[in-house]
């Protein structure tokens, strides 16, 4: 395993077990409110690490709280649209013919849907909800995923070896979980290292809409927010979550590259 | 003073040494044959010449051009000997012609960037060497695409680029490999006809092409020179092992000794067959047999319809009409339509084993999946073992198992190829272009292979090659095909030694022979094959056809009986 991989890999463990335990490591509470202590600046008295907001609460422990929720959203997220990407797609390339142009319709069909105003609709037809975040990131990234496996499949339906499994008499299904789901790690891995990055990118604009995370919950997007109105003053409110967001970000695009070449047998030796 | 003395010429890539000390000179307007198996470091030594290898590459020893230092000569004065003195021609015609560029305007850039000519008489020199160079209607062709041309026809042209600004030398690194042969008989011919007193360093893996044009050869071996002099005598007294080796390899259109008689029982037949992709007829009205043990060829041009013919055989390509027959029993449909036990008796070796193997499989994954399938009870152990059998069988070994196809090289994975075909016990193999991508020596080890597996097995082969040379130690039978047509189909012995049909003279002589001794004639067959989409009325051989008569573009010829032989031609006797 390379470097890349486990640098990366021991830094996003390292700041999801921080995320874990940082409730029973502080003192403080994420949603109770001081207004004696109003945007203190960060120290190591009292356990303020991050200092705290306009409200008095402590921003370590919300901080945490943030990057719990930021990366819960978007390693479901993800692994929602990478299942039902890669299967849809995967399925629609190889069986091909009417199968292929009714399912990839149906993707340009909820392609044309306008994103916000899907998630608008969710958000009046259910209660608010947290689970909903999820569906509406993976209800938008799945359909990415399905068309680029769908295209790499196409291409390696043609290949050789695969008519050759054909011509033997192998499944359709065992062609597509033997032949084809291999060769395309690569590319979904890629793709799903652009995904992360982009479901937690959705989650705090839906976050700053008032469509996300409700108060007191907070993820990094919503910290971000906030901290850009105390940017004179009070800096740490914005820099530290914007700086924790940027190394998870950083370390999953390191992370994807990584995993790609190890998965890549002809590089892997 | 030679014109390129190269001297204890050494190319290093980290501690791996693919170039190891070689020495070649080339007086003005000789020709030199540079030879060597695919690794031997006949093409990294060209360009090692030329200054055209990645920087990492370490390159050491001297290459004299005309008196000058071409080693470590500063990039700009390079390029000016390049481009004036030294033309290059690759094999593949396609990637080194720019796809956006009209012919014309590719040609013309060579004379403009050197200022050796402009505007209407810039014109006129592309067009006169396009004609030189054997290109029918130059001017039209002045403003052709590159896609718009043949593979024969851009090969044609890459020569006129390379000649076009008149160098002292020309490299051409296997310049005919990707063409077929009554093509690259061709080029050949109009390459020595043309160069004048251009010297030829001509590198290339046949033997048959050195014998036939080059006054001195080199062999290469792991990157050292292991013989070098005059053609005849080195053809004639191969002093080192390595030389004898290739020319024991090289397969030879003129002798070869037929395989022994079969049983008369059919395996499979195929009747008046047909082949269509939308308006295009690729295989029109073809019948054969193919009888238990017996191995037939299938031989033509490339765009003679040889694959369509099987992969309709096989279910992979819809039939067009006709009748198929395997053992009793007729086969419609796809392949996926086909009962199980037919599928597993009709199996297929592809050219490249590269594509034919999942790159993400391991050798014992790829190798048992038929098994898997087909006899589902079999244990993991049983499966194993039957899985390491044949591996021996086809000449690998237990520790290939654990291997990915990229730790093998390119004749072991064919040999997993095979191996995968064979793992059922099928009756019928067929091998498309099955050893055209492997070095002779690493050819002939998998056709012996397979000729063991059919005598101790029974199995039946049909064996697609554009080679007629590889073809004669192997097979029982030939069909020869020309544009989707059956045009003879005959014994092999009677087919090598008493051709009836026309094109199938044409094609046997137009195989170089490695051999500087047996003197050819001029190209037997000139130009190339029609399109398909518009075949010629009548024969549709007769536009190239030498022995033409009126008779031909009229009436299209039917198989008849010729001495024993099937041909379809109005003039065979």
């Amino acid at each position: 395993m390379s470097r890349v991989i486990k640098v990366t890999g021991i830094l996003l463990l390292g700041v999801g077990a921080a995320a874990v335990c940082a409730p029973w490591l502080s003192p403080h509470d994420y949603a109770t409110t001081n207004f004696g202590s109003t945007l203190l600046p960060p120290a190591f008295a009292d356990f303020r690490l991050f200092g705290t907001d306009d409200l008095g609460r402590d921003l370590f422990v919300r901080t945490m709280m943030g990057v719990r929720i930021t990366l819960v959203v978007a390693i479901v997220a993800s692994l929602v649209s990478l299942v039902i990407g890669v299967a849809y797609g995967a399925i629609a390339g190889y069986v091909g013919g009417r199968v292929d142009a009714v399912m990839m319709r149906f993707v340009d069909t909820l392609y044309a849907l306008p994103f916000i105003f899907f998630v608008i609709l969710l958000m009046v037809a259910f209660e608010r909800n947290f689970l909903l975040i999820f569906v509406a990131i993976g209800a938008i990234n799945w359909l990415d995923m399905a068309r680029i496996v769908r295209g790499q499949t196409l291409s390696l339906r043609e290949r050789e070896f695969v008519e050759a499994a054909r011509l033997t008499g192998v499944s359709t299904a065992r062609i597509i979980l033997r032949h084809i789901a291999p060769n395309l790690i690569g590319i979904v891995i890629v793709y799903i290292t652009l995904t992360v990055p982009q479901a937690i990118l959705v989650e705090s604009f839906l976050s700053f809409l008032g469509l996300g995370v409700q108060e007191p919950q907070t993820s990094l997007g919503a910290l971000v927010n906030a901290g850009v109105g105390h940017m004179e003053g009070a800096s740490w409110a914005l820099l530290i979550p914007a700086a924790l967001l940027a190394l998870i970000l950083l370390c999953f695009n390191f992370l994807g590259d990584g995993l790609r070449d190890h998965f890549d047998v002809r590089r892997s030796r | 003073m030679s014109l390129l003395d190269v001297s204890g010429l050494t190319i290093r890539y980290g501690d791996e040494t693919v170039v190891d000390g070689i020495d070649l000179y080339i007086e003005r307007g000789e020709c030199v044959g540079l030879v060597g198996e695919s690794g031997s470091g006949k093409s990294q030594s060209a360009l090692a010449i030329l200054g055209l290898l990645w920087p990492q590459a370490a390159v050491s020893g001297s290459v004299m051009f005309d008196g000058e230092q071409l080693l470590g000569m500063d990039d700009s004065r390079l390029d000016q000997v390049r481009a004036r003195r030294i033309g290059i021609v690759f094999q593949d015609p396609m990637q080194a012609l720019n796809p956006y560029l009209r012919i014309g305007a590719q040609l013309r850039q060579v004379l403009q960037s050197h200022g050796l000519a402009e505007g209407a008489a810039a014109d006129a020199r592309v067009i006169e060497m396009l004609a030189r160079v054997g290109l029918p209607d130059p001017e039209r062709q002045y403003r052709a695409w590159p896609h718009q041309m043949s593979g024969g026809m851009r090969q044609r042209t890459m020569i006129a680029a390379a000649l076009i600004a008149e160098p002292d030398l020309l490299i051409a690194d296997e310049p005919t490999t990707a063409l077929d042969v009554t093509v690259q008989a061709q080029v050949l011919e109009m390459l020595e006809d043309i160069r004048d007193n251009t010297a030829l360093l001509l590198i290339t893996h046949d033997l048959g092409v050195v014998a036939g044009h080059c006054e001195h050869t080199i062999v290469l071996e792991r990157g050292r020179v292991v013989e070098a002099g005059p053609t005849t005598s080195l053809f004639a007294a191969p002093r080192h092992e390595h030389t004898r080796r290739l020319l024991r390899a090289a397969p030879r259109v003129d002798r070869g000794e037929p395989p022994r008689p079969v049983s008369s029982r059919q395996v499979l037949s195929v009747s008046d067959i047909a082949v269509d992709y939308d308006d295009l007829r690729a295989v029109d009205g073809v019948s054969f047999a193919v009888r238990y043990g017996e191995t037939v060829a299938i031989v033509g041009e490339s765009g003679s319809g040889k694959s369509s013919l099987v992969r309709a055989v096989l279910g992979l390509v819809p039939q067009g009409g006709g009748r198929i027959v395997y053992a009793r029993e007729t086969l419609e449909g796809s392949v996926e339509q086909r009962a199980m036990a037919v599928r597993r008796d009709l199996q297929l070796v592809y050219q490249d084993p590269t594509s034919a193997l999942n790159p993400q499989m391991r050798v014992q994954a790829i190798v048992e999946e038929p098994l898997v399938v087909h006899e589902p009870a079999l244990g993991r152990a049983a499966r194993r073992e039957r899985v390491l059998a044949i591996l021996l069988r086809v000449g690998l070994a237990e520790k290939h198992l654990r291997r990915y196809p990229h730790e093998l090289s390119g004749g072991q994975a064919q040999r997993v190829a095979i191996a995968r075909a064979l793992v059922l016990e099928p009756k019928v193999l067929v091998c498309d272009e099955a050893v055209a991508a492997l070095d002779g020596s690493v050819r002939e080890q998998v056709l012996e292979m397979l000729r063991e597996v059919q005598q101790e097995s029974g199995l039946s082969i049909i064996f697609i090659s554009h080679d007629l040379a590889v073809v004669r130690s192997l097979s029982h039978r030939v069909l020869v095909m020309y544009m989707g047509r059956l045009v003879e189909l005959a014994e092999s012995a009677a087919l090598f030694d008493a051709p009836r049909h026309p094109y199938t003279k044409g094609l046997l002589e137009s195989i170089p022979v490695p051999d500087p001794v047996v003197r050819r004639g001029r190209a037997p067959l000139r130009g190339e094959v029609p399109s398909p989409l518009n075949p010629p009325p009548g024969c549709v051989f007769h536009p190239r056809c030498p022995i033409a008569e009126p008779v031909c573009s009229n009436k299209e010829p039917r198989l008849a009986d010729v001495g024993g032989t099937r041909v379809a031609c109005h003039l065979a006797r």
